[in-house]
């Protein structure tokens, strides 16, 4: 893991009126890269997330995406917010809200350009849904309304794709199928993604970042199918580490 | 129904209030769409009874103080622009919480407006006509500036259509994108606010939110797309709003109530006509 950084943070602390959600927070991560953001509910991954996407200034430390503050930097990530902070009834299509991921690129008065649909949809292609674009977003099964957030966040044409719980609420097959995905768009993006689930996490992803107000990166190997008993047990005992950390100093 | 079509060649008077429901009704269909899609009905109800302390206020001074240049529709316009730009920058930039500060500003609105009309001589009349419109005593004055709102309203809707869809539907995405989300959520209320004084002359400020709402919920059952449903709920709302005035005609009844008991009951009927589809 030699590559170039791109999101970089540096001794970050951050509170909201009242006990510090996060604590002296460095933390590296290299250029494509495939990421898993994991922790108690609560523990500070949101709080993370929006402080990479500029979202809320550090109460103290530096950070950085691609060499500059994030808020210079943001259009650089694709970001997929949670499914649940969307209305589910909300009057749009498939390709209307591809086409969001376009914003802010030309002019904002007036029909997207031509170029601008050809990328919306190059990136619904991607994500394999292309043939559904005009159907209402409301019409769509769970894990195909994730990939439509996706393509979304693709047509940002981004360096770095951020993903909030992904997961959340999908069946075991599907989650596979969108694990597949990721690692695909890993072979030219950074991609980062945040989950309170810790089901077979290692098996997908290089680095497993913890967060539990502290956090601590732990680099995950490729690994054989004989090692996933122990993978999966290291990784539970990788948070009980953190929460250690949390209630009684390291040890 | 055929005497009001024979009423109607010979009445400037009726002309103008079809003419001033259908023109209304491009500026409803559009920003209620706005309006139902991102949940600020009630923003856009606070906004419409705080109108009354405008109306208030410019017929006092109009009849009072001797300012004869200024209309009620005027008072209208500022004070639906104030309530709107207050409840923006509560909303985006307060502490507050957002549905007191309405609340307060709909009953403080309807409070100035009264004690304004109380003191004002022609109290019921007045008071009758905002809080219920009285759309066959609209002025060729007023229809000019009714027409000019709702250019601007409609023309900025549409222009503004891919931004304003964004914030609608996902705020937080279009700030990463480098939209001012801030000032497109300002223009979207102020706009809202200018569209909500335009439907105050034709239905009355009471009643501004089911025009408001009601052809946009009965096209969203029909249709899945923003400009689809702005499309269908426009032409809703002038078939409702003509309806309304024809159906009243006839009977003398205040042709914004008829207008608005025929919204509710294409509402009703929509909603029960769905479920027994579904059923069988």
């Amino acid at each position: 893991m030699t590559a170039e950084s791109v999101i970089r943070l540096n001794d970050v602390n951050f509170s909201y009126d009242g006990p510090p959600v996060l604590e002296k927070v460095t933390l590296s991560i290299a250029e494509r890269d495939l990421v898993c953001v994991i922790g108690p509910n609560g523990g500070g991954k949101s709080t993370l997330l929006k402080i990479m996407l500029g979202l809320i200034e550090p109460s103290s430390g530096t950070v950085e995406v691609c060499g500059q503050v994030p808020a210079k930097t943001r259009k650089q990530i694709g970001y997929m917010p949670q499914y649940a902070h969307l209305d589910p009834r909300f009057p749009v299509t498939v390709f209307d809200v591809v086409l969001m991921g376009r914003l802010g690129r030309a002019r904002s008065w007036g029909p997207y350009p031509w170029a601008d649909k050809a990328a919306a949809l190059d990136a619904l292609e991607e994500v394999g849904l292309a043939d559904m674009k005009s159907r209402p977003l409301s019409a769509l099964s769970g894990g195909q309304r994730q990939r439509v957030l996706i393509a979304r966040a693709l047509a940002c044409a981004p360096r770095i794709l951020l993903l909030d719980e992904p997961m959340a609420s999908l069946d075991p097959k599907v989650q596979d199928d969108l694990h597949h995905l990721l690692r695909k768009l890993n072979e030219r993006l950074t991609v980062v993604m945040v989950s309170h689930d810790l089901g077979f996490v290692s098996l997908f992803f290089r680095t497993v970042v913890c967060v539990n107000h502290k956090v601590h990166t732990h680099p995950c190997q490729e690994l054989t199918e004989k090692q996933v008993a122990d993978m999966y047990g290291r990784a539970v005992r990788l948070l009980h580490h953190t929460r250690g950390g949390e209630a009684g100093g390291r040890s | 129904m055929t005497e009001f079509f024979q009423a109607l060649a010979g009445n400037a008077l009726l002309q103008n209030a079809l003419l001033a429901g259908v023109i209304a009704s491009v500026a409803c269909g559009v920003m209620g769409s706005y309006v139902v899609a991102r949940r600020i009905t009630y923003i856009a109800g606070g906004v419409a009874h705080c109108v009354l302390g405008g109306m208030g206020a410019a017929r006092y001074l109009n009849v009072v103080g001797g300012w004869t240049w200024l209309q009620p529709l005027h008072g209208a316009i500022f004070a639906a622009l104030l309530a709107a730009g207050i409840i923006g920058w509560v909303s985006q930039r307060s502490k507050e919480r957002e549905d007191t500060v309405i609340s307060a500003l709909w009953a403080i609105g309807m409070a100035v407006g009264v004690l304004f009309i109380a003191k004002t001589p022609g109290y019921y009349e007045d008071l009758m006509s905002y809080l219920f419109g009285n759309v066959l005593l609209v002025s060729g004055q007023q229809l000019r500036l009714i027409v000019l709102l709702d250019v601007v309203v409609v023309g900025l809707g549409l222009l503004l259509y891919n931004p304003f869809l964004a914030v609608c539907f996902d705020q937080e995405f279009a700030r990463l994108r480098g939209l001012n989300v801030e000032l497109y959520y300002l223009l979207l209320l102020g706009l809202t606010a200018l569209t909500v004084v335009v439907l105050v002359t034709v239905v009355g400020l009471v009643m501004v939110i089911a025009l408001l709402t009601l052809p946009v919920a009965v096209a969203g059952h029909f249709v899945h797309r923003l400009w689809h449903v702005m499309l269908l709920s426009c032409l809703l709302s002038a078939a409702l709003t003509a309806g309304g005035l024809m159906v009243s005609y006839g009977p003398d009844l205040p042709p914004g109530a008829v207008t608005i008991v025929l919204a509710g009951g294409l509402y009703l009927l929509v909603l029960c006509g769905r479920r027994l589809i579904r059923a069988f």
